[in-house]
């Protein structure tokens, strides 16, 4: 060994210095090579991908915007041949879209319910803001009951309003959240029964979960709309509205309880033996100790149960309830703007809110779930 | 803590009044559940008796032999005119199972294409995976199933200017999809069921024996293609000792429709491609996760060991990624099952559809409803018990 | 007891539960001031919301006639619309009052249903087809795909009129009228089916109302009336005599233009028991004297409505037909007020 390197007639001192990775390695041609065009197989998913992509691109572009109907005051235009989506329809309906047939002069009252719920709802999102706890308070009971009071009316002058009359938006929010808003409670006590030691208590909880979770959200409303008033004593009598809310409270209740559940299961044994070493009941563990770390973790369960109910509550036109969809629907009827295109066009509409809304969601529930990752990785 | 009275001292178990015993609290506090419970049941069956009395509404399953008097888009099994009620039901029934098994098919396939193309190194492909799983499970399914229904209605030509993909047996309209019905000949018919289930058992067996002689001797037998051999090659030959004993019932064209052949309505067709892709957005996820559960060690040695991209996916990946898929996997298979009952809203005559017609027509909604619940949580629980089977022999392979 | 208190707590929290008193829906409804009347959820001519969300058509004229003869006042009534399949439920459980939803009076519904106090139309139901097919007859559908409604007696009579005529046909039942329209619009189906005067007002749906006709075969009798419910006499006399009202008004000549005209001057015998100047007619039902010529003045006679909301001056251009009076040829018959 060492004779060779005696031999060398040269010694390197220092160290060489880093050449570029070779140019079929870096840059744009490279990277378009590695992701792109790999192989042929690869060049052609490539190509037919970029073709997919630029056709749904432009379908939609082209009704959406090249070929629409921008100004009209009936459908006559938009029943012309080869346009595209109706957008003076839209701006003829949008009111009833958001606040369904809710008088016209009374529209400031779910227009000032959205922005309570706004209101309450953001800060709660944020986590830099402070105050949880009275902010929890005001959008957990706060804010249903000013709702409750400013929609339906009745008191301090308000005039009183049908729920017959609610639909739109407006609905489709007053589902998702009061479904979400009284599932919560009842939620943690299906979850915490679940895994109680009583024997009685746990079947009951575990039969009413999976008896919910087996059978499709259309026919526990239907189960709501039409059993729930042979229920009631006689004479008693269940708005048709509620009824509905109450069949998505109970059946989002079994879901929540899972996505609960799995919380409680990720708290550490300690946590419970240590509230019990301290003394404390078993309300008091739960309530003090474990529901509050259960709860933070389940929180982009939560959000995303909500999603999912919030696309469920399209389902309520089923049961003649008017929410965005069925209103939407509903408004297709309508002979002054019937047209080949309408239909499109307002269903365009509810895809794009619904998406909105449901994307932007989620999005929320990712960042939260990375947020919450640090706090109890074991 | 108490002291006995007779001194012995505090190494005791102090007594506890009763309502502080945590076993005895425990016993009340269940006697109490249930006794609401069992006083809320009453109420409501009460109060649904004094209902029904004061409605003049009948009740039992009586109804459910009374003749239907209606018909039904898609009678799968044969529906007569004066069928019962039951027998409406019971062609729901057959419907839903039509749709979830054809749901289920096609949302595996797009579900593990997309969740494989959103892991491609492709960027383009990948790219258009992720918008594909964003788009549709962002979009209440009721939107999509009209979607897809007024999209099939709206591109397809009306029955006399049907499409015919093979001319004068195939056609396609807003009507449906019409195919030729296939009659055997009974000697044929029977040759080619037999061939096939004959086919089956004789390439399990060769597979087991395959099997065993590469653990024990490492030589490879084509197994795969002696399989397709045997359950294409057998019914065939049979068929052809027959004399090809076929004769197909094309579709002709009457007044309005196509008459004779088989006909897939389009309410079939749509409610299917809508499940399909939307539970395949839900799938592709669960697929996802299942992928990249597999540590990428174990690609790293499959690759040190020599096997090729393809034999790596189906021989490390995908096995020990089907461990995490599974669960999540049956739970989009119930989903879809139960998303099925939106065939209401399209017309397409499934158990809730029927159902909705009967209720309506006899006014029992009480037991339509008891129907349709015992027999989707029926399938839920059915459904969860096979997967459970299956998901512990997945488990075993672990070790 | 535990579901009385669960669900009285949601009544309240509702605010929207109302307690319906076994007998004396008339007491109710002069109590709460207002009558609540199921409608249908958009039928043209019967009973339709506008983009404003006033409801306008025969139906829901019938409730105002009524609000007019309790209240003298045509806007005290709330309208619930209702599907097929609510319809009877909402009524029996003392959600609506009464139900004016182009019903077709049957005898199962009307003994054990309810009770229809009326026929508001004498309705029948017909095919709508598009003309390029080159059909004439009902006779000619063999083979044809139908759309229809499900929940209704439509598809039962459909089922058995093409049985009678051994025509084979293929069914495709919607839940909703909107849905049927659309998926005939669309081409899922050859013919359209439902009560003649749907096909019209349905007709103005289609994106193009001009190339569809409606077949000349009436395939059955749909007498649609208001309906109330059963064991409350008082009531079902109140809204049977509103319907009788509205007709005796129209052969008596009297409009809204001219009842107070014909209040001051007149001196037939009938017109003035019908107006209430003399006997005490309308107290005997328990209502004010005046009741029939509060109608009148609030919303006009039967001819009056019809013209005004199905008739050849409105969108679905009706002829009267058989809903014109006796007198004129139709079945329209009032007994008289005595």
């Amino acid at each position: 060994m060492s004779d060779v390197t005696a031999s060398a007639a040269f010694v390197r001192p220092t160290l060489a210095e880093p050449r570029d990775p070779p140019k079929s390695f870096v840059g744009p041609f490279a990277w378009a090579r590695a992701h792109l065009f790999g192989s042929i197989f690869d060049a052609l998913l490539t190509a037919f991908g970029l073709f997919l992509l630029g056709w749904i691109a432009w379908t939609v572009l082209d009704f959406a915007l090249f070929r629409a109907v921008w100004s009209a005051k009936d459908g006559e235009t938009c029943r012309a041949e080869g346009v595209g989506a109706c957008w003076p329809y839209v701006e003829a309906y949008w009111k009833q879209f958001v606040y369904g047939r809710y008088p016209a002069e009374e529209r400031w009252r779910p227009t000032l319910v959205f922005a309570i719920f706004a209101a309450t709802l953001i800060p709660l999102a944020m986590p830099k803001v402070p105050y949880k706890r009275a902010n929890v308070i005001a959008f957990l009971v706060g804010m249903p009951i000013a709702s409750y009071f400013l929609l339906t009316g009745g008191v301090f002058g308000l005039e009183p309003v049908e729920t017959t009359l609610w639909g739109g938006l407006l609905v489709t929010l007053i589902v998702s959240v009061v479904g979400i808003v009284c599932s919560l409670p009842l939620g943690i006590l299906l979850a915490l029964g679940r895994r109680s030691k009583l024997p009685i208590i746990k079947m009951l909880c575990i039969v009413t979960i999976e008896f919910w979770r087996g059978v499709p959200l259309i026919t526990v409303l239907f189960m709501a709309s039409n059993m729930l008033p042979l229920f009631m004593p006689e004479g008693m009598e269940v708005d048709k509205l509620l009824r509905a809310l109450i069949g998505v409270a109970i059946f989002t209740s079994a879901y929540l309880a899972e996505t609960i559940r799995g919380g409680l299961q990720a708290i550490p044994k300690g946590q419970y033996e240590g509230a019990m070493a301290l003394g404390l009941g078993y309300w008091q563990m739960m309530g003090l100790i474990v529901m509050p770390q259960a709860l933070k973790l389940v929180i982009p369960g939560i959000v995303n149960s909500f999603i999912s109910l919030f696309k469920d509550t399209t389902l309520v036109l089923i049961v003649s309830i008017f929410d965005l969809l069925g209103m939407i629907q509903a408004s297709l009827a309508d002979p002054v703007w019937i047209s080949p295109v309408t239909g499109k066009t307002g269903y365009l509409v509810a895809a794009v809110t619904f998406w909105v809304f449901c994307f932007g969601m989620s999005r929320y529930s990712q960042w939260m779930e990375r947020r919450l990752a640090t706090g109890h990785k074991r | 803590m108490t002291k006995r009275p007779d001194g012995l001292g505090a190494d005791v178990a102090p007594s506890v009044a009763w309502y502080n015993d945590p076993t005895k609290r425990g016993y009340l506090f269940q006697a109490l559940t249930l006794a609401a419970v069992i006083v809320v049941a009453w109420t409501i069956v009460h109060n649904t008796a004094v209902n029904l009395e004061r409605r003049h509404i009948a009740q039992g399953f009586g109804f459910l032999s009374t003749t239907a008097g209606f018909d039904l888009a898609q009678e799968s099994i044969s529906f007569p005119k004066d069928a019962s009620y039951g027998r409406a039901l019971v062609v729901g029934l057959v419907n839903t199972v039509i749709v979830a098994v054809a749901g289920i098919f096609f949302a595996t396939v797009f579900g593990f294409l997309v969740g494989v193309g959103r892991l491609s190194h492709n960027f383009v492909i990948s790219r258009l995976c992720t918008g594909y799983v964003e788009l549709l499970r962002n979009i209440p399914l009721l939107l999509q199933i009209f979607f897809w229904y007024f999209a099939v209605l709206g591109v397809l030509p009306s029955p006399r200017q049907s499409l015919q993909p093979i001319p004068g047996w195939v056609f396609v309209n807003n009507r449906g999809l019409y195919l030729p019905e296939f009659h055997f000949g009974s000697f044929a018919g029977w040759g080619v069921v037999g061939g096939l289930i004959v086919a089956l058992v004789v390439s399990w067996a060769i597979r087991r024996w395959a099997r065993a002689r590469q653990m024990a001797t490492g030589q490879q037998f084509p197994a795969g293609w002696v399989t397709l051999g045997l359950v294409v090659g057998l019914p065939l030959a049979l068929f052809a000792i027959s004399g090809f004993d076929l004769s197909l019932v094309a579709p002709k064209k009457s007044t309005f429709n196509l008459s004779g052949g088989i006909q897939i309505i389009p309410e079939l067709i749509a409610l299917v491609l809508a499940l399909a892709t939307y539970t395949a957005s839900f799938i592709a996820e669960v697929v996802r996760a299942g992928i990249l559960a597999v540590s990428h060690g174990q690609t790293e040695a499959a690759r040190s060991l020599g096997l090729s991209h393809g034999q790596n996916l189906r021989l490390v990946v995908i096995p020990q990624a089907m461990r995490v898929i599974i669960p999540p996997l049956t739970n989009q298979y119930l989903n879809l099952t139960k998303n099925s009952s939106l065939a209401v809203a399209i017309a397409y005559p499934d158990l809730v559809s029927v159902g909705g017609i009967v209720l309506n027509q006899s006014g029992q909604a009480i037991e339509v409803i008891v129907i349709w619940m015992a027999i989707y949580l029926g399938t839920s629980v059915t459904t969860a018990m096979i997967m459970n089977v299956y998901n512990r022999r997945m488990a075993i392979v672990e070790r | 007891m535990k579901t009385r208190i669960l669900a009285a707590t949601f009544g309240v929290l509702m605010g929207t539960t109302a307690t319906v008193a076994l007998a004396g829906t008339l007491d109710d409804v002069k109590n709460k001031g207002f009558v609540q009347c199921g409608v249908s959820q958009g039928l043209a001519g019967f009973s339709q919301p506008d983009s404003a969300g006033n409801w306008t058509g025969l139906d829901v004229d019938f409730c105002r006639s009524l609000a007019s003869a309790i209240f003298n006042d045509p806007t005290k009534v709330k309208f619930t619309p209702l599907s097929a399949k609510e319809r009877f439920t909402a009524l029996q459980s003392g959600e609506i009052d009464v139900l004016s939803r182009n019903t077709t009076w049957t005898m199962s519904r009307d003994t054990k249903q309810g009770k229809f106090a009326g026929v508001m139309y004498y309705d029948g139901q017909g095919f709508m087809i598009r003309k390029s097919l080159g059909i004439t007859s009902a006779k000619q559908l063999g083979g044809a795909s139908v759309c229809t409604n499900t929940g209704t007696t439509t598809e039962l009579n459909l089922a058995d009129w093409f049985r009678t005529q051994k025509l084979d046909y293929k069914v495709v039942s919607f839940e909703k009228s909107e849905e049927v329209v659309k998926a005939y619009d669309a081409g899922r189906c050859d013919v359209l089916t439902t009560d003649a005067s749907g096909l019209y007002a349905e007709r103005l749906k289609l994106t193009k109302p001009d190339e569809h006709i409606v077949l000349p075969e009436i395939i059955s009798k749909e007498p649609l009336g208001p309906m109330v419910r059963q064991g409350d006499d008082a009531w079902f006399n109140v809204v049977k005599w509103t319907y009788y009202a509205l007709l005796t008004a129209e052969e008596l000549g009297i409009t809204k233009a001219n009842a107070d005209d014909t209040l001051a001057k007149t001196e037939n015998p009938d017109v003035k028991r019908f107006l209430g100047k003399d006997g005490s007619f309308g107290a005997d039902i328990g209502l004010t004297n005046a009741w029939a010529f509060q109608i009148v003045k609030n919303m006009g006679n039967y001819g009056e409505l019809f013209e005004k909301n199905v008739g050849e001056t409105s969108p679905l251009k009706i002829s009267r037909g058989i809903n014109a009076l006796w007198t004129k040829g139709g079945l329209q018959y009032a007994p008289p007020v005595r």
